[in-house]
């Protein structure tokens, strides 16, 4: 009994020791400013410094928090048990808030530097007018490959994926949406195709490609390329980036059929305490040096023309791969909000196919 | 008249101290139980359906699924418990045992995700278990994304919620009996299977519960380290309520896992009956 | 004799190497200058240094290890008496039906106790932050602890609770002087294990926190898109060389005192 009475006290006194320096060092944070402001965003997906520069400027704390998947932020900012104040989700994910009226519509006259944004990137489907979202990064999906083993004039498209040469030796990301919809652009239908016969299709083609896949993973695949686990990869510009910078070997291509294009971009829900400060928040991440500094961080493609022209590494943005020359592409398409249904159905197809 | 029947040594004064194990039974499990039941029943649009069910048990992969992740669970369970035995016993018999029981602990701390990754340098076509290999001149070989190296990792996972339970039965075991086999002139391999392990069922039962029950849904190391080429019911319900956002499916096949796990304490109970009979 | 010795020996350490290989692996790593867990291209300290320099981080430190140690102890405390509630139920039948319902947190994925639980607090109407994300970790918690728990109550002597009761012992004195020592190593490793559910809890603790409240694994979670830094494997190094002094100090005074207790009562004796 002696025992466990002193483990206890033991245990109490780091529990009470513990609470202290948490309240103290929030108590040290709080005097940096007035007021505050949440940010929702993925994990280690802005410079920090930026953010210690963005609170000393508007004399604002702000709060960082993380997600690790569109759902995932979904269903919080939905069940609305905490406010944030600003969003960075992915398209598809903004398109469907903005059906379900969970956003907050921007107020233009509060933000500066909307002009610095590339035109191709602006008034896409999933936000015609802007109204509710501001690009933050965007890109593509495409085939990473390894130059050791697979020459470069072997591989264009998503059909070669199909090569029987490559038997067991590609990584597919894990997303429905992803895997179904390279299928059907590799049989040049949208790749938001909601037409029965045409996912049907599908999923007879995408049954002939489990011969070739190694394994279907995740933000794994980053890793597993850098270390030659794999041939061949199906990922985003934005991983590709950084497996190229840690691997020479590695490639990235833009199939011929077309791709997927992407974007992150910052949004204001509706729950939001702090709409100014939000507002404030996209004005500065749209300053052109600011964008330069966060791109060249995190790696990514910025969709700041004046950044990309003026402030970022000439060497960096010259690379078509990771900025295209968007007019010339006509075969991005942007993901569309399918109905709950539908993403049901192309679920449905994808595990079929992984248990296969 | 619950307490009377409950109460065998004690009058009444500390039942009080139970209240908060039946508000926490109330409250996290029964509602969010209730809750799981209500969605299981209802389809995406929100009306009430069976549809969910029916899918579930006429559709082929499911039920696949459900075999696959049982088998796997009690493979897992198998291999820790062959592994954890000796080493529960060994690890009874130490100077220093209350350090090794901590130092057993210790890398439990280390965040999973961090391990699977060490886990994918180390088995990986370039790692070190592959260099090893080349160096014993056999070439390197396939790992990662095999039965192999998922059940290694799963089996790394979970051995020390084996070893501990059983060290601790072990442990328990008044040192008389021991004594009193040896005095009866039995050697320590008699001893052992006579007095010990009978006396560790105990130990066992509850390693075999902490190990089985969660290995049935597993489903990040199918995913880093099996790289999706192990299905299990967790997958498809991390997939439900994540992606698909269908929560009414995914609510099923949680309950499909209730069931399992049900059963699997039906038969470890059995063991138990059989058990006590014998002393 | 002495070959079996040496034989459980071996076999121990590589039970031990195996535990520890992929944490050396990791501690290895964290002094890599190349970035990545994959090709060791130099030895550096920046690693350390920008653990050391974030400020956020520490705090997040902080928060985990506040949330796991009174998760753990609360758990412990509500489960140990579960325990002993299910213990002393005598019908076979009902103690089966309260195991069942004590395991189903076991057996329940993480998203849909994640998920259950944000909908039972925002159904109550109750702020997400701290509160809410302890209040969750006990709940997962408790379980292991009653399985844990539990054994050590089965072998407790019975005579011996009878005869203390015989002996005039009131229901707290035999819970106190009977039945808890009795069974602490029970509850010490319900303790650990619940402290380390705690610990690696992502999905459910993702889903309940709000308010800034963030944990490791939230943390390292949520990284793994942009890949994980190995900034934080220089940090888990740190905690577990921290973990594993704190337990080689623990043991070492354990052992010291013990030493002089038995010391002192062989004088007496003498």
């Amino acid at each position: 009994m002696k025992r466990l009475v002193y483990f206890t006290l033991a245990i109490s006194v780091l529990i009470i020791g513990l609470f202290g320096i948490n309240q103290s060092l929030n108590h040290s944070t709080e005097k940096a400013g007035t007021g505050s402001l949440t940010i929702y965003n993925w994990g280690d997906y802005i410079d920090p410094s930026l953010i210690k520069e963005f609170e000393e400027e508007f004399n604002l704390r702000v709060v960082y928090e993380t997600f690790d998947s569109n759902e995932a932020m979904y269903t919080k900012v939905k069940q609305a048990g905490t406010n944030y104040d600003l969003l960075i989700p992915s398209e598809y994910m903004i398109e469907r808030m903005i059906e379900e009226d969970l956003l907050h519509k921007l107020d233009k006259s509060q933000i500066t530097g909307i002009d610095h944004l590339l035109p191709d990137l602006l008034a896409l489907s999933f936000d015609p007018g802007n109204d509710y979202s501001i690009p933050y990064f965007w890109g593509t999906l495409g085939i990473i490959y390894n130059d050791r083993l697979i020459s470069e004039d072997a591989i264009g498209s998503w059909a070669d994926l199909w090569n029987p040469a490559y038997e067991n030796q590609v990584l597919l990301i894990d997303g429905a949406r992803e895997i179904v919809g390279l299928t059907l652009q590799s049989l040049d239908y949208s790749l938001n195709s909601k037409d029965l016969d045409e996912l049907d299709e599908a999923k007879t083609k995408l049954d002939d490609l489990a011969p070739n896949v190694k394994a279907i993973v995740a933000d794994e695949i980053k890793m597993y390329m850098i270390q030659e686990e794999g041939q061949i990869a199906v990922s985003f510009s934005g991983e590709a980036a950084d497996m190229m910078a840690e691997n020479e070997h590695l490639h990235y291509l833009l199939p011929e059929e077309g791709s997927n294009l992407w974007f992150d971009s910052m949004v204001i829900p509706k729950t939001a305490q702090n709409i100014e400060g939000a507002h404030d928040f996209i004005s500065f991440i749209l300053r052109p040096e600011i964008a330069a500094q966060n791109a060249e961080y995190i790696g990514y493609s910025s969709p700041n023309q004046t950044a990309i022209e003026n402030e970022m590494d000439p060497e960096l943005v010259v690379d078509e791969q990771f900025y295209p020359n968007l007019a010339a592409l006509d075969h991005l398409e942007v993901y569309e909000n399918l109905t709950l249904e539908y993403v049901d159905l192309y679920n449905e197809i994808f595990l079929k196919f992984k248990m296969k | 008249m619950e307490r009377n029947r409950f109460n065998k040594f004690f009058d009444q004064s500390d039942s009080i101290l139970t209240i908060p194990y039946f508000l926490w039974l109330a409250f996290f499990v029964l509602a969010p139980l209730a809750l799981l039941a209500y969605q299981s029943v209802q389809g995406i649009d929100g009306r009430w359906t069976l549809e969910n069910i029916i899918r579930y048990f006429s559709s082929t992969s499911y039920l696949k699924m459900t075999l696959q992740s049982f088998v796997y669970a009690t493979m897992i369970t198998l291999i820790t418990l062959t592994l954890a035995y000796p080493a529960a016993y060994l690890l009874t018999q130490t100077q220093h045992k209350e350090l090794w029981r901590m130092l057993l602990i210790l890398p439990t701390w280390i965040n999973i995700l961090l391990k699977a990754y060490a886990f994918i340098g180390i088995l990986s076509q370039s790692g070190a278990v592959n260099n090893f290999l080349e160096w014993l001149g056999i070439g390197p070989k396939q790992i990662l994304f095999t039965n192999f190296s998922f059940l290694l990792v799963a089996t790394y996972i979970e051995l020390p919620f084996m070893i501990l339970p059983i060290m601790n039965a072990i442990d328990e075991i008044d040192s008389s009996f021991v004594q009193a086999s040896h005095d009866l002139g039995a050697n320590s391999w008699e001893t052992t299977k006579e007095i010990i392990f009978p006396l560790s069922l105990k130990g066992v039962r509850t390693g075999v519960q902490a190990v089985f029950i969660p290995s049935l849904s597993l489903f990040m190391l199918t995913r880093l380290i099996g790289g999706n080429r192990v299905i299990t019911l967790g997958t498809a319900i991390e997939q439900h309520f994540l992606v698909t956002q269908n929560w009414g499916m995914g609510s099923t096949i949680g309950l499909v896992l209730v069931l399992l796990m049900f059963l699997v304490m039906r038969l470890t109970n059995k063991g138990k009956g059989k058990s006590k009979g014998g002393f | 004799m002495q070959k079996k010795i040496t034989g459980s020996k071996i076999y121990l350490v590589i039970v031990f190497i195996l535990l520890y290989l992929p944490i050396f692996y990791l501690i290895y790593y964290s002094f890599n200058a190349g970035g990545t867990m994959n090709e060791f291209t130099g030895f550096t300290f920046e690693h350390y240094q920008a653990v050391l320099a974030d400020k956020r981080l520490f705090q997040i430190v902080v928060q985990t290890l506040l949330l796991a140690l009174s998760s753990s102890l609360v758990a412990t405390l509500i489960g140990t008496f579960g325990a002993i509630l299910i213990y002393r139920v005598k019908s076979q039948e009902r103690k089966n039906s309260l195991l069942t319902l004590n395991n189903i947190l076991l057996v329940s994925p993480d998203v849909i106790i994640g998920s259950s639980f944000l909908l039972v607090f925002t159904f109550a109407g109750y702020q997400l932050g701290f509160i809410s994300v302890l209040l969750s970790h006990i709940a997962f918690s408790i379980p292991i602890v009653v399985l844990m728990v539990l054994p050590s109550l089965e072998e407790l002597n019975e005579t011996m609770l009878k005869a203390a009761q015989d002996l005039g012992a009131n229901s707290w004195q035999v819970l106190g002087r009977v039945i808890l020592p009795n069974i602490s190593p029970g509850i010490l490793a319900g303790f650990f294990m619940a402290f380390t559910y705690s610990l690696d809890d992502f999905a459910v603790t993702f889903f309940v926190t709000g308010n800034g409240f963030t944990t490791l694994s939230v943390e390292i979670y949520s990284r793994a898109r942009q890949g994980i830094s190995l900034e934080i494997n220089a940090l888990s190094s740190l905690l577990f060389l921290a973990a594993l002094l704190l337990v080689i100090g623990y043991y070492g005074i354990s052992q010291y005192n013990r030493r002089m207790h038995e010391g002192k009562r062989l004088g007496a004796d003498l």
